[in-house]
């Protein structure tokens, strides 16, 4: 099955909107909820820094009954310096997000680490794709 | 749809049910639907919260409690009354009075369910100190139940601890036994104010077996009393009473009434639509740092249960004005701590899965790709016309094969339109959903 979410920069109110979706479909068919949990994480955090780094983004699901691959792909100022910013506690962040509870770094090394597969794209002032992927 | 032993506090009476559809849009996990004008359950998904109950304008719910005359089988009744059911009376009714009526009805003594509480709040301070947070309290059924079908990946965050009910049920068993007296003599008998806490005596969750005998149904017993009471009916016998509780015990079924006694960030969270809210969050590991979560079910808390008879705000005021005029420790403290030794442990709460497609992959998948096509043909209104709460669900029963396309009445206009469907065939849909009855007025 095929998903796709739009996602708007700036909007935090919308944040997390294809998280919640997925998170869904994947209860309802019974993945294991520690699997959910950590799709939920990883999805969660790469959303909102869709919305807090990008201009817009697109989010595609693709769930077969072997798992579950993730596609982040976002207009937007991209990454120069990728190791640097899959270094935890590294943030760009304005303080205007940091106040929302937001940007406490780009949570990379978050997301890595609940993927069972991880990849990131960067093209510097055109934007970033992440490929999360996971197996049931 | 197959009967388990999950449920067992509702019943839909076939024959008062007209199929209104009520139930249906408020339940909180989709378990309704009214097909040939009458509501079925499904009781896999059913965690016992009542809404169905609440809401049912003609009473066609039942709830499965235990024959009142059952307690008759026993020598020693021993009635466990929750502080709600005090807070059902104005003040013009003394609590005397009421103790006396009790008695009369058959109960040879009354105790105070709360009574436990203070031995309960130590040990829930000192687990919460010891555990990753959050902590969600354990006291609301029908949250455990919401978690275990809704939320499963938070099960482990509930609290392993018991409730008072349980706690204060386990003392007077200990204490009868230890007092030399015939097991078979004690009936211990709950009443309640939750149709949760019904289910959760029938079949415990965390590998317990619950000491109490029978549960009776707190609106019922109200109006017995009541009745009684305004009646001024003879006292001919004498009732025991044991009514030792402290203003925490009162207040701990009214919102607040845990989590004030918690130690660290805590929040008391009340009413269906706000916990699943926040459990939907919480899922999302959207929430840091609160150590405890008081969650319940009920609008004000139990003073907001489903078989409490009054206002559920004047029922909360009676609770606290009562706990303003009680002392905040009671002198059956110190023996609570000796006969429940610790609070008795559960064991670790199950999951439990909704199966919302089939437990094989590859069909759910199917079967959801499905449903999401049929989704997006349906208006979207959730009009509850096809005897499903909203579009989705309808979509789901289909992929399911439990419903047909035609249920819709948007589309059904619209093949009618098209000379697809005649009259005569959209109108036996209508009835194959609502019953015939309903047609035959005008």
């Amino acid at each position: 099955m095929n998903l796709e979410f739009k996602v708007e920069g700036g909007d935090f109110t919308l944040a997390g909107n294809a998280s919640s979706q997925i998170k869904k479909m994947l209860k309802q068919l019974n993945i294991d909820p520690k699997i959910v949990k950590r799709v939920v994480i990883a999805l969660y955090e790469a959303e909102v820094n869709i919305v807090a780094h990008a201009y817009r983004g697109i989010i595609t699901a693709e769930i077969d009954p072997h798992g579950v691959r993730l596609k982040l792909e976002d207009e937007g100022p991209g990454i120069p310096d990728i190791e640097k910013a899959m270094t935890p506690g590294f943030s760009t962040a304005s303080e205007q997000v940091r106040e929302m509870g937001f940007g406490a770094g780009m949570g990379l090394p978050n997301i890595s680490e609940n993927a069972d597969d991880f990849r990131i794209e960067s093209e510097v002032g055109k934007g970033t794709t992440l490929y999360i992927n996971y197996n049931f | 749809m197959s009967s388990t032993t999950y449920n067992r506090a509702l019943e839909i009476l076939n024959d008062v049910c007209i199929g209104c559809s009520h139930c249906m849009k408020v339940c909180p996990t989709e378990a309704l639907r009214v097909t040939a004008g009458k509501a079925k359950i499904h009781v896999d998904w059913c965690i016992d919260c009542g809404e169905c109950y609440r809401i049912c304008p003609n009473r066609a719910i039942r709830v499965m409690d235990d024959d009142f005359k059952q307690i008759f089988k026993y020598k020693r009744r021993v009635l466990l009354v929750p502080s709600v059911f005090y807070a059902q009376f104005d003040d013009s009714v003394p609590r005397e009075r009421i103790y006396e009526i009790i008695g009369e009805l058959g109960f040879t003594e009354v105790c105070a369910v709360e009574q436990s509480v203070d031995t309960l709040l130590k040990e829930e301070r000192e687990y919460v100190k010891n555990s990753d947070e959050p902590v969600i309290s354990s006291f609301c059924p029908a949250v455990i139940r919401l978690i275990q079908v809704r939320f499963p990946s938070l099960v482990d965050k509930i609290m392993t601890l018991l409730p008072p009910l349980e706690i204060t049920a386990q003392y007077y068993k200990r204490k009868h036994e230890q007092e030399g007296g015939n097991p078979d003599d004690l009936g211990l008998f709950y009443l309640t104010p939750c149709i949760g806490k019904i289910a959760a005596v029938k079949s415990p969750v965390g590998g317990y077996n619950s000491p109490i005998t029978g549960v009776i149904n707190m609106d019922y017993f109200f109006n017995k009393v009541f009745l009684a009471y305004k009646q001024r009916i003879p006292i001919t016998t004498s009732v025991k009473v044991n009514s030792e509780i402290s203003s925490k015990g009162v207040l701990y079924p009214t919102t607040g009434g845990e989590a004030a006694h918690i130690e660290g960030r805590t929040l008391a969270i009340d009413g269906m639509a706000n916990v699943i809210d926040f459990l939907e969050m919480m899922e999302n590991e959207d929430i840091e740092g609160v150590d405890f979560l008081e969650l319940r079910a009920c609008d004000e808390s139990c003073a907001g249960g489903i078989l409490s008879h009054r206002n559920r705000f004047l029922t909360a005021e009676a609770m606290r004005k009562f706990a303003s005029q009680t002392s905040d420790t009671h002198k059956l403290v110190d023996e609570y701590k000796r006969f429940t030794s610790a609070v008795i442990h559960m064991e670790q709460i199950e999951p439990r899965s909704m199966v919302k497609y089939d437990w094989n992959i590859e069909i759910a998948l199917e079967k959801m790709e499905k449903a999401r096509e049929l989704k997006d043909l349906f208006p979207g209104i959730d009009c509850g016309a096809c005897g499903a709460p909203s579009c989705e669900a309808l979509a789901e029963d289909i992929a399911k094969g439990q419903g047909e396309i035609s249920s819709c009445i948007f589309l059904r206009t619209l093949y009618e339109k098209r000379g697809e469907l005649g009259v005569d065939e959209a109108v036996k849909i209508m009835e194959k959903i609502w019953g015939d009855s309903r047609f035959n007025k005008v």
